[in-house]
């Protein structure tokens, strides 16, 4: 079996990947060895922690060979020979903007909580824990280390939010656990269920994303095909999370401190949608193919449920909890069109929605912190008591609701329009998204930012220029996307592109002689782009 | 002028945009004053750069279509599909941009008179920038996504700009009911785009691009795109029943009635039917019917509507939706041309009217509010001719325009529209002639009612030490100004002789198979059906000032009882209105309601919270490992992947 292999300049002497995962939980294991007293220092040593990473990526940004639609910066290590786990690392197109937008929003995470007085050190030290097992999923191209940093998520986010969350911490923190626990279980059956298979087959072990992926696109039954991504989906469908499975959301967000949120939809969310592309579709085609049905369903009633349930919701933060919801069933519609604009379009969304709803999510806290309420009832008038804050949550809203010139729409137009070529029918309820998107955040606004002021709102303070420094960053960028997208487009291209030809053309019934013209193709396109 | 200069078309977005920018950042710290002729400066440096845009498009030769496209980079590209960040400037896009960025350049002098003392003053013309640089965009775009870009744009500024006084409850809904309205087209248009893009036969978004291409596009296709485009049209250009939106919106400041609700914004969706005009040509006839009619139906149910408001910018905002309907009534019987022609005269002369009543209600302000009465409520007005002359002689001259009259503007327009209707001819085009007579005549009748009310008759405010004044020169001039062309304009494209250098003008850049043949018409049967039209305008006039000098208007407007029961459903729109806020309110939250905190709280998060505690629970009967507490899991799972990990390490080390 080929792995591919790549001839990348990019590729270089020094591990980066595997620097940006060891430098946090380096800077954990420093910070929890920190004295108590001194918080700032805390702070200030994940800020430069994650600083650190921050450049590191964009470095790796900039490296990157637009050109190439594999894996780059890879790293190769056998880990355990016997059953074929490695350590091995790599990213592509679809994988480049997620880490870059996990090392953007880890440090605005920690300049934006300022206020965690108690326990600053291990708040700092479980977002540094967070920051690297999040990033081994996204650069992991091994499914093992993959499910390992699936798994590692879970401890680090528990603990954020039951040690610095709001209210009935420990319950909602326990509903989340054992939402993703529940889901993660099919991911670890469906992960050895194909393993076993592989090694039944080929005598070998082998848990390479590669080796697996063009064996189970291949070879495996159709039967088997079906199981293993009704697998995967059920896996990846709580994380992201889909329609019926979302309720641990609304809670886990509104119930954790403000980074935690950020995190959480910036980032934890799209681990789940990361899964449908570099995993479910990319391994099962003729299974995606033949239930693509359900997801592209799943995601339009995603979109419009979710908008819908948002517009009625009373505290602020549940809003745009539930908004998260829509936005990724735009994601999902794009993943589930199976086209290239359409996986295109899913990377942009989740790039875009991790920056326009973080603003939104810091702005929350701004408020909470100051009033101690996100209750939409209990604010008035903040338009003419705090102008620079309305200004930057309205920036966030019309970003949040896809107005041109932001990356909202570029995503959202990109994932209808890639499942519109395939699937029009599912599109036109999925456009109505729009106008929701707009009722529920403009109402919102109105309710808490226009009228008269109330007393207590009359004595607020305008927004301070570190929090300003938090939330200017993602808004340049989500215009800047807006207006240039194909920065980012040109760099996902490639990699989408080889993936929606995987899938299309694997996504028919299987015959027996696939195997050898199946082997031949893949040395005959590796060595044809390899020659970019 | 060299043709080359219009590579540089983006600079006239652009300068307006850099302006709002600047003033949002710094305008706090300047002047008021400073503030308003920095974004007045801007917004007339673009007409400047229109009338060089003129000049060096002219000079474009040897062309089938002068059209230059400016510099620009690509927007996106994935696969197949492709599209450019572009601008374009051609016949149909210049006539645009011309009255654009004259009546927004004379909109910016007139706001600074009259937004004199606002707190948020800086704020207000740095709304306005963008709102130009928006609309700019919006004709310019060599794309239907940079139009959607200018589309959305001027939405936005439209929200920002009718919430202007945001304190204001009414304000803040009508702002957000705007947006929300808008983005019911919105769906249509996006939808459009799609089909475009899926149909192969297109397969891009550039207008050059679909006008080479339209004959190869299969009418099923074409008719589809060209109703989605329509929904679009319909939000933006406040048609029946996507209206409800407009007469909201004169919550906002009045030189933004203007501007945006008159003169400019509203006439996007006919701007973007016209741009894609080839379209209708392939599309089936149905297509055309569905936009004439709705266009018909629109300007009637307006006009009736207009009939017995009594505020002041109601009138003229019921006035502008059912001038925009006889566009639409136009783009529906194939007079594409005489669809902008009218939205040029009536830019003119629906700003004219706005601006009017914006200094109108100036005047009354110092009395209303001594007397607590609604400053814009006509019932208050009467006899302000003797105070206002300048603002009365010049809303005259709008009132002649709107209402039909040799040699106004709205004459010429609105004659050359009826008479494409006529010329459909059948049923439906003689249907539609007449009661498209029939709205031209309520027209000059509630115009003439509202001339009489605000400036004819007794005062009706009462003894007072607070009289109305005229207002300010800023105000004044822009005025007089814009009286001028509201006479004038209408001979840019007379039918006599061969002189209609409009639709000679614009024509090649748009669908004009029908225009030859509704121009000689119009001048064949020019006489005889301007006659018509002429005369039905003076009996309108007739009827109102004979009604309204007979009897005096009190509260309750006593002369127009006269119309029975027409009345109440003119006043309150038919309760449409109503209907829609009804439902959204009843129904829609009641569906939402049950969805939030039945459906998800109790039914979903129910059955998934048992699904967890029956886990919970089974889990219990492995009391001895498992104690139920999520750290002791953490621990375990800690535990378990750090004991892989040493497995893991120890395997490789074999």
């Amino acid at each position: 079996m080929i792995l591919a292999v790549s001839s990348s300049p990019a590729d270089m002497a020094f591990p980066v990947l595997s620097a940006m995962i060891l430098i946090p939980l380096v800077g954990a294991l420093i910070i929890a060895g920190l004295p108590k007293s001194q918080s700032w220092v805390a702070s200030a040593f994940g800020l430069v922690t994650t600083s650190i990473v921050l450049g590191l990526s964009l470095w790796q940004l900039f490296a990157f060979d637009k050109n190439f639609d594999g894996y780059q910066f890879i790293e190769n290590h056998t880990w355990v020979k016997d059953l074929g786990i490695s350590y091995s690392l790599g990213i592509d197109g679809i994988s480049l903007f997620l880490v870059v937008l996990s090392a953007i929003l880890f440090p605005i995470s920690i300049l934006v909580s300022q206020s965690v007085k108690h326990n600053q050190r291990s708040f700092v030290a479980w977002l540094l824990v967070l920051q690297s097992a999040v990033l081994l999923v996204f650069v992991a191209r091994d499914l093992f280390l993959f499910f390992i940093g699936f798994e590692l998520v879970l401890i680090p986010m528990y603990f954020l939010i039951a040690g610095f969350g709001h209210g009935d911490t420990k319950k909602v923190a326990m509903k989340f656990f054992l939402f993703t626990m529940g889901g993660s279980i099919f991911f670890l059956a469906s992960m050895l269920a194909l393993a076993g298979l592989h090694a039944r087959e080929t005598g070998t072990w082998s848990f390479a994303i590669d080796t697996l992926m063009n064996y189970a696109s291949s070879e495996i039954s159709n039967t088997a095909s079906l199981w293993l991504f009704a697998g995967f989906v059920i896996a990846f469908a709580v994380k992201v999370p889909l329609f019926p499975l979302h309720t641990w959301l609304p809670d886990a967000h509104t119930e954790a401190p403000t980074a935690g949120s950020i995190i959480l939809a910036g980032v934890l969310l799209k681990l789940g949608t990361y899964g449908f592309v570099r995993i479910a579709i990319a391994f099962f085609p003729y299974a995606a193919h033949r239930l693509i049905w359900v997801l592209l369903a799943l995601s339009v009633i995603g979109i419009l449920y979710g908008s819908i349930v948002a517009a009625m919701q009373p505290d602020l933060k549940r809003l745009i909890a539930y908004s998260s919801i829509a936005h990724l069933g735009f994601v999902m519609l794009g993943v589930a069109a199976l086209t290239q604009q359409g996986i295109t379009g899913a990377v942009f969304t989740m790039a875009s929605h991790g920056l326009t709803t973080g603003v939104l999510f810091a702005v929350v806290g701004m408020l909470y912190e100051r009033r101690h309420t996100r209750d939409i009832a209990a604010y008035s008038g903040l338009m003419k008591t705090v102008p620079v804050l309305s200004g930057v949550f309205l920036i966030a809203v019309f970003a949040s609701i896809g107005l041109p010139g932001f990356s909202g729409f570029i995503g959202e137009f990109l994932t209808m329009l890639g499942a519109f070529s395939t699937h029009r029918w599912y599109v036109v309820p999925a456009a109505t998204g729009v106008i929701f998107a707009a009722l529920y955040l403009l109402w919102a606004y109105q309710r808490m930012f226009t009228g008269e002021p109330n007393e207590e709102d009359e004595k607020m303070k305008d927004i301070t220029p570190r929090e300003l420094m938090c939330v200017v960053p993602m808004l340049l960028l989500s215009f800047y996307l807006g207006v240039a997208p194909q920065f980012m487009i040109e760099r996902i291209n490639p990699s989408s592109n080889k993936l929606s030809e995987h899938i299309s053309k694997y996504s028919g019934q299987k015959t027996i002689d696939t195997v050898d013209s199946k082997s031949n193709e893949v040395d005959k396109s590796h060595v044809e782009k390899g020659g970019h | 002028m060299s043709p080359n200069i219009l590579e540089y078309s983006y600079l006239i977005p652009a300068v307006p945009f850099v302006s709002a920018i600047f003033l949002l950042l710094f305008g706090k710290r300047l002047k008021p004053i400073v503030a308003g002729v920095i974004g007045t400066v801007a917004m007339g440096s673009t007409f400047i750069m229109w009338i060089i845009s003129f000049c060096a498009l002219q000079n474009i030769e040897g062309e089938e279509v002068r059209r230059m496209t400016s510099q620009g980079y690509t927007w996106m590209q994935i696969g197949n599909f492709s599209v450019d960040f572009r601008f374009m400037v051609d016949p149909l896009s210049i006539v645009m941009v011309g009255f654009i960025t004259l009546v927004a350049t004379l909109i910016h002098v007139y706001s600074i008179g009259y937004m004199k003392g606002d707190p948020r003053f800086s704020r207000f013309f740095a709304y306005l920038n963008l709102f130009a640089a928006s609309m700019l965009i919006l004709v310019l775009g060599e794309n239907l996504l940079v139009t959607f870009l200018g589309w959305e744009g001027v939405g936005l500024c439209s929200y920002l700009l009718i919430s202007f006084w945001f304190e204001k409850k009414s304000a803040a809904t009508a702002g957000k009911k705007a947006f929300v309205a808008n983005r019911v087209g919105d769906v249509g248009f996006l939808l459009a785009m799609f089909l475009i893009i899926a149909t192969p036969s297109l397969g891009s978004l550039s207008y050059t691009h679909i006008q080479d291409r339209v004959s190869a596009v299969p009418t099923i296709s074409a008719t589809a795109i060209v109703l989605l485009l329509f929904v679009g049209a319909m939000g933006k250009s406040a048609q029946f029943p996507l209206h409800i939106w407009l007469p909201d919106a004169m919550e906002g400041p009045t030189p933004v009635s203007a501007l945006i609700h008159a003169a400019t914004m509203v006439t996007a969706g006919v701007f973007l039917l016209v741009r894609i005009s080839p379209l209708i040509g392939t599309a089936s006839p149905e297509a055309s019917s569905i936009i004439a009619i709705v266009g018909l139906i629109t300007a009637l149910y307006a006009a009736i509507c207009a009939l017995a408001q009594n505020d002041i910018k109601r009138v003229l905002a019921y006035s502008t939706i059912s001038q925009l309907g006889f566009t639409f009534l136009a783009i529906g019987v194939g007079a594409y041309s005489g669809a902008i022609f009218h939205v040029v005269t009536h830019a003119f002369f629906k700003a004219l009217l706005f601006l009017g009543s914006g200094s109108v209600i100036h005047a009354m302000h110092p009395v209303a509010h001594e007397k607590h009465f609604d400053e814009q409520d006509m019932r208050n007005m009467g006899g302000l001719k003797k105070h206002l002359p300048i603002t009365h002689a010049t809303f005259l001259v709008g009132w002649l325009a709107i209402a039909g009259i040799f040699p106004f503007a709205g004459f010429w327009s609105k004659d050359e529209i009826l008479g494409a209707t006529f010329l459909r001819g059948g049923i439906l085009g003689y249907g539609l002639w007449v009661l498209g007579m029939f709205a031209a005549l309520l027209t000059a009748f509630y115009m003439t009612r509202q001339v009489q009310m605000v400036f004819y008759s007794k005062p009706r405010f009462g003894e007072t030490e607070n009289l109305p004044h005229e207002s300010p020169k800023t105000m004044t001039i822009p005025l007089i100004i814009l009286s001028a062309f509201g006479a004038l304009i209408g001979l840019i494209n007379v039918p006599l002789k061969s002189r209609e250098e409009l639709t000679k003008f614009i024509d090649p850049a748009i669908h004009g198979s029908k225009h030859a043949e509704i121009a000689t018409f119009v001048k064949i049967n020019g006489l005889s059906l301007a006659g018509i039209s002429l005369a039905l305008a003076i009996i309108g006039i007739l009827i109102g000032i004979k009604v309204y000098r007979s009897r005096p208007v009190d509260s309750d407007d006593e002369p127009l009882k006269a119309l029975g029961p027409v009345v109440p459903l003119s006043l309150n729109a038919f309760y449409v209105n109503t209907g829609v806020a009804n439902l959204v309110a009843g129904i829609g939250t009641k569906f939402a309601n049950t969805l939030a905190f039945f459906v998800d709280n109790k039914v979903i998060d129910g059955a998934s919270s048992n699904m967890a505690k029956g886990i919970e629970d089974s889990g219990r009967i492995l009391r001895k490992i498992q104690s139920g507490f999520v750290r002791r899991y953490v621990l375990y799972m800690s535990g378990g992947t750090l004991l892989i990990l040493l497995l893991a390490l120890w395997g490789n080390a074999q």
